[in-house]
């Protein structure tokens, strides 16, 4: 009988004292939680761990949860940062507590991804011929407008497994807007925006669940940012651009779109860089941002905030590339400088 | 119709019905001899000491564990049994033994109908009524959800093991002039101990293994926490996010991690099921 | 008497029992709780939408257009489906351990199948997108569709993902639950009738068939709800195999999607009041369906008890 009584109240004061103890180990380090979107997860995760690294007692809590996520979770203020590949809309910027700046930290291009046993990257294929296998039209591979786009290429009879997006997304976001600009009937039909209503196609949840779900179905064709595409080896297709070249997605030609679009930068960062101009401009690009209070509750969590992101803007841009995320153009970088320095808590600067 | 003929029926019948049940047993066994041993198969690469006592570590960087997980969940786990072990063996207690009328009605059928919520409600149930308000994700929020899980299971077994004590064992008590309060508590939930522990152990492992209702009640973090009104990693959120990721490396560590996870639950369902049987 | 009188002089006994009485008050306090929290949050869809919530298929967040129909259905076909194989599966198995396997063999199967539930739903999710899926897809649901495609049932084209799959892989985590509670229904049956039904000369299959058939009902109905239970709540698992897609086709082949597939999908995203109010009258469907369930369970079994000992 004892033993029973005893060992269960062990079992508990067990749980309790490891619980007391592990918040004691850490409490003495501010955590910094921010949650947002999916695909720049892989870079963000490199440079918290090394940022964290390098300052000891300061941890950055960075969880993919999808861009709409993001946008949720800072608006309500359960996290103190946001991240997001869609700019915010003004409807959802009404909803702030506070005004909020858009922080980009790197480029992204939205890669279509595709299993087609025998056939590697650089599958061509034309806006129209995307939208409509987006739209259901096209329904197997060997259909006369994909054939007649890459001719020497033998395409098999099987049918298209579309792969969308499940959760709300900033990827979907681009690649919508992608669609709906070089497309009214896309536009008309389906639109833009983070969750849409997918008129044919599987859901899988963020960029890991596309590019799984691509991977194990054979004949499935997906939208998945550059860096999974590449850590995974997938299949990249090679889309027409607006100059008329079939451009295959890589750091250089997201870069090339993004330089273009430096020229014309809002101050707030909003822009979106599809059907970027250039010939060497891959067409579906998009900036992803970190969503940040320019009136910062927490001086301390601020200024830790701050001090992260000029890291980030300058040093943190050169571990883009190993990670296969374009930096950001020079110009932007110095006008992200500059914004850094509005963000203020009590009236106080942070920079 | 012949004698024999229907002696070869009836046989034929028994025979092939013997058959058709075994196989049915075979095949409930089946999967699980398959899940178990492509999860060790898979995610024996990465099932070594650093997987427990690593913290994540990035994309491409090799070991790198799910240490903070473990703890996280027995935090969690920890904290929704200490609210809810004395809540719910109270009404399991009520129940037993002051239980009669329109509110120990009411309070039964509520338990049945918590015991059938999806876990996920949970999760909503803890965002709204934590999250919210405290304007973080935390581990306080996590627990309650998980709480709302267990409590109901847990007043059902107390109840039961509570109700398979004899009378007479209460009325020898009462009868030797110790208080009925007394009588309860020392000398009948002793009695059915076993079966309670055995009751709280299952439920234990029951809630060590949800995912739905931590996704965004707890959140998930990279590191140790901080704090119980922080956010908190947890390992099936950990397995989830990984095997989710479209990584080689990581795919293989959410399987080590699932084996880990299996093992928690198993530790403490097969100790429960020990417990029950020393004492019968 | 007074109440005094009745607890004795102690009034610690009083104490007692209002402390205890208090937590269960707590108890039924947490579940109206849930309840007004799910009714609250999703007052503006309810508003916004009323009855048509369930007869639309359309789940549109950029126009803001919600219906729920294809979640339903898909939680309904999918949680069918698995009951349809879990019952006989778990009876059988039951059936098999108690009446049928020597004694070396009943305590490792059925340590086995408590190991099946003891298993988290996140991994036999990874399970079902790696292992499952694939197999049914290549080995089953193609071939069968091409054979079977005429019926609006079994048409393509098949994904993988698919309601079958959900279904299937429900079935194997479900099966646990109804076979531990069909062995201590088959326990209940008195000795003596078995032994009667094979002292007149009943095969081991005939005494099953009439003892069995006999007792056993409702304790397998009952069974067969706490199976179903489960399968309409289970999230993780379903999520990674339905094929997330919202809509109610007839064909099992066809990817589909759960009631608590979508909230864990979708509810941390919601960007919009209106979405997040939908989302969360979805899971006020789910409760009200476990609810539902629950009741008509209960009442299901009053009769049959009542008819089985009427019929004794």
């Amino acid at each position: 009988m004892r033993t029973s009584y005893g060992f269960r109240l062990a079992l508990l004061g067990i749980a309790l004292l490891i619980a007391g103890v592990a918040s004691a180990q850490a409490a003495n380090s501010l955590t910094i939680t921010g949650a947002g979107a999916t695909f720049p997860y892989p870079l963000y995760s490199k440079w918290f761990y090394e940022y964290s690294n390098s300052h000891p007692g300061l941890n950055f809590n960075y969880q993919s949860i999808g861009s709409g996520g993001g946008i949720r979770q800072i608006t309500a203020g359960t996290v103190d940062f946001g991240a997001s590949d869609a700019p915010m809309t003004d409807e959802e910027m009404a909803k702030l507590p506070g005004p909020i700046l858009h922080i980009p930290t790197a480029i992204g291009a939205v890669t279509v991804v595709y299993n087609l046993g025998g056939v590697g990257s650089g599958l061509k294929l034309a806006h129209d011929v995307l939208v409509d296998i987006y739209l259901g039209k096209i329904a197997k591979w060997n259909d006369p407008r994909i054939a007649s786009l890459n001719p020497g290429l033998k395409l098999p009879a099987t049918e298209i497994v579309v792969a969308t997006r499940s959760d709300g997304s900033g990827t979907t976001d681009i690649f919508t807007n992608y669609l709906s600009t070089v497309s009214l009937d896309w536009r008309a039909k389906v639109g833009r925006g983070k969750s849409i209503r997918w008129p044919v196609g599987l859901g899988g949840k963020g960029n890991e669940g596309v590019a799984g779900l691509v991977k194990h179905t054979p004949g499935a064709i997906g939208y998945v940012e550059l860096a999974y595409a590449k850590q995974n080896k997938m299949a990249m297709a090679a889309l027409k651009n607006r100059e008329g070249t079939f451009v295959l997605p890589s750091i250089e030609t997201t870069s090339a779109a993004a330089a273009g679009a430096a020229k014309t930068m809002p101050a707030d960062f909003r822009v979106s860089l599809v059907n970027a101009p250039g010939k060497d401009s891959y067409g579906i690009c998009g900036m992803t941002w970190l969503l940040v209070y320019k009136n910062q509750k927490d001086p301390a969590k601020g200024k830790a905030l701050v001090s992260f992101l000029k890291w980030a803007i300058r040093d943190g841009q050169k571990i883009g590339p190993t990670l296969d995320y374009a930096p950001l153009p020079k110009p932007v970088v110095d006008m992200v400088d500059k914004t850094l320095k509005q963000i203020t808590s009590g009236g106080k600067n942070l920079y | 119709m012949s004698v024999e003929s229907i002696a070869f029926r009836r046989k034929a019948a028994d025979r092939v019905s013997k058959a058709a049940f075994a196989a049915a047993a075979a095949l409930v066994v089946l999967p699980l001899f398959l899940i178990f041993f492509d999860l060790l198969w898979k995610g024996a690469k990465e099932l070594h000491v650093s997987l427990l006592t690593d913290l994540p570590r990035p994309v491409g960087e090799p070991g790198g564990g799910i240490a903070n997980g473990i703890l996280g969940t027995l935090t969690v786990a920890g904290l929704a049994m200490a609210g809810g072990i004395p809540m719910a063996v109270m009404t399991g207690i009520y129940l037993a033994e002051y239980g009669k009328g329109a509110f120990a009605s009411a309070v039964r059928f509520a338990v049945d109908t918590l015991t059938g919520v999806p876990s996920i409600i949970m999760g909503i149930f803890g965002y709204v009524l934590w999250v919210l308000p405290m304007k973080r994700f935390s581990a306080w929020a996590g627990a309650s959800a998980l709480a709302m899980i267990f409590i109901p299971v847990v007043v059902r077994t107390t109840e039961e093991m509570l109700r398979t004590v004899p009378m007479t064992v209460r009325e020898a008590a009462l009868a030797l002039g110790i208080a009925r309060w007394k009588t309860t508590l020392f000398i009948t939930v002793r009695t059915a101990l076993p079966g309670v522990v055995t009751g709280i152990l299952l439920a234990m492992a029951r809630i060590v293994g949800e995912t739905a209702p931590l996704l965004f009640t707890a959140l998930g973090n990279q590191f140790w926490q901080s704090g119980l009104d922080q956010p908190i990693a947890a390992v099936p959120l950990q397995v989830f996010a990984y095997a989710i990721s479209p990584y080689e490396d990581w795919h293989d560590k959410a399987w080590a991690g699932a084996v880990v996870l299996i093992l928690m639950v198993l530790v403490l369902s097969v100790c429960g099921r020990l417990l029950a049987r020393a004492r019968k | 008497m007074s109440r005094r009188a009745r607890t004795g002089e102690n009034p610690k006994d009083l104490l007692f029992e209002n402390a205890t009485a208090l937590f269960a008050f707590g108890v039924l306090a947490l579940t109206l709780l849930l309840f007004g929290l799910l009714v609250r949050e999703s007052l503006p869809s309810i508003r916004r939408f009323g009855a048509s919530f369930f007869v639309s298929q359309t789940w549109d967040p950029v126009a803001g257009e919600f219906g729920a129909l294809p979640f339903v259905y898909g939680t309904l076909v999918s949680s069918f489906i698995a009951v349809l194989i879990a019952v006989p599966l778990g009876v059988g198995s039951a059936i098999f351990i108690n009446e049928f396997a020597p004694e070396w063999l009943k305590t490792p199967v059925s340590f086995l199948a408590e190991l099946l539930a003891a298993i988290p739903s996140v991994i036999y999710g990874l399970w079902g997108i790696f292992v499952l899926v694939p197999v049914m897809r290549d080995y089953f649901m193609k071939p069968a569709a091409s054979v079977l495609g005429w019926i609006p049932l079994f048409r393509g084209p098949v994904y993988g993902p698919s309601v079958l799959a959900a279904g299937v892989l429900l079935s194997i985590m479900v099966v646990p639950f109804i076979l531990s509670v069909s062995r201590e229904v088959l326990a209940t049956i008195p000795q003596v009738q078995k032994e009667a039904v094979l002292s007149l000369g009943g095969t081991r299959w005939e005494m099953i068939r009439i003892v069995v058939g006999q007792h056993c009902i409702p304790g397998i109905f009952g069974a067969t709800v706490i199976g179903l239970g489960r399968a309409l709540g289970e999230t993780m698992a379903v999520t990674m195999v339905i094929g997330n897609r919202p809509e109610a086709v007839l064909s099992v082949f066809s990817p589909g999607y759960s009631m608590a597939a979508v909230i864990a999908n979708e509810f941390a995203e919601a960007t919009d009041d209106l979405y997040l109010a939908a989302l969360v009258e979805i899971g006020l469907v789910l409760f009200l369906l476990t609810f539902v369930v629950n009741i008509a369970a209960k009442l299901v079994l009053r009769t049959m008890v009542t008819r089985a000992s009427r019929g004794l």
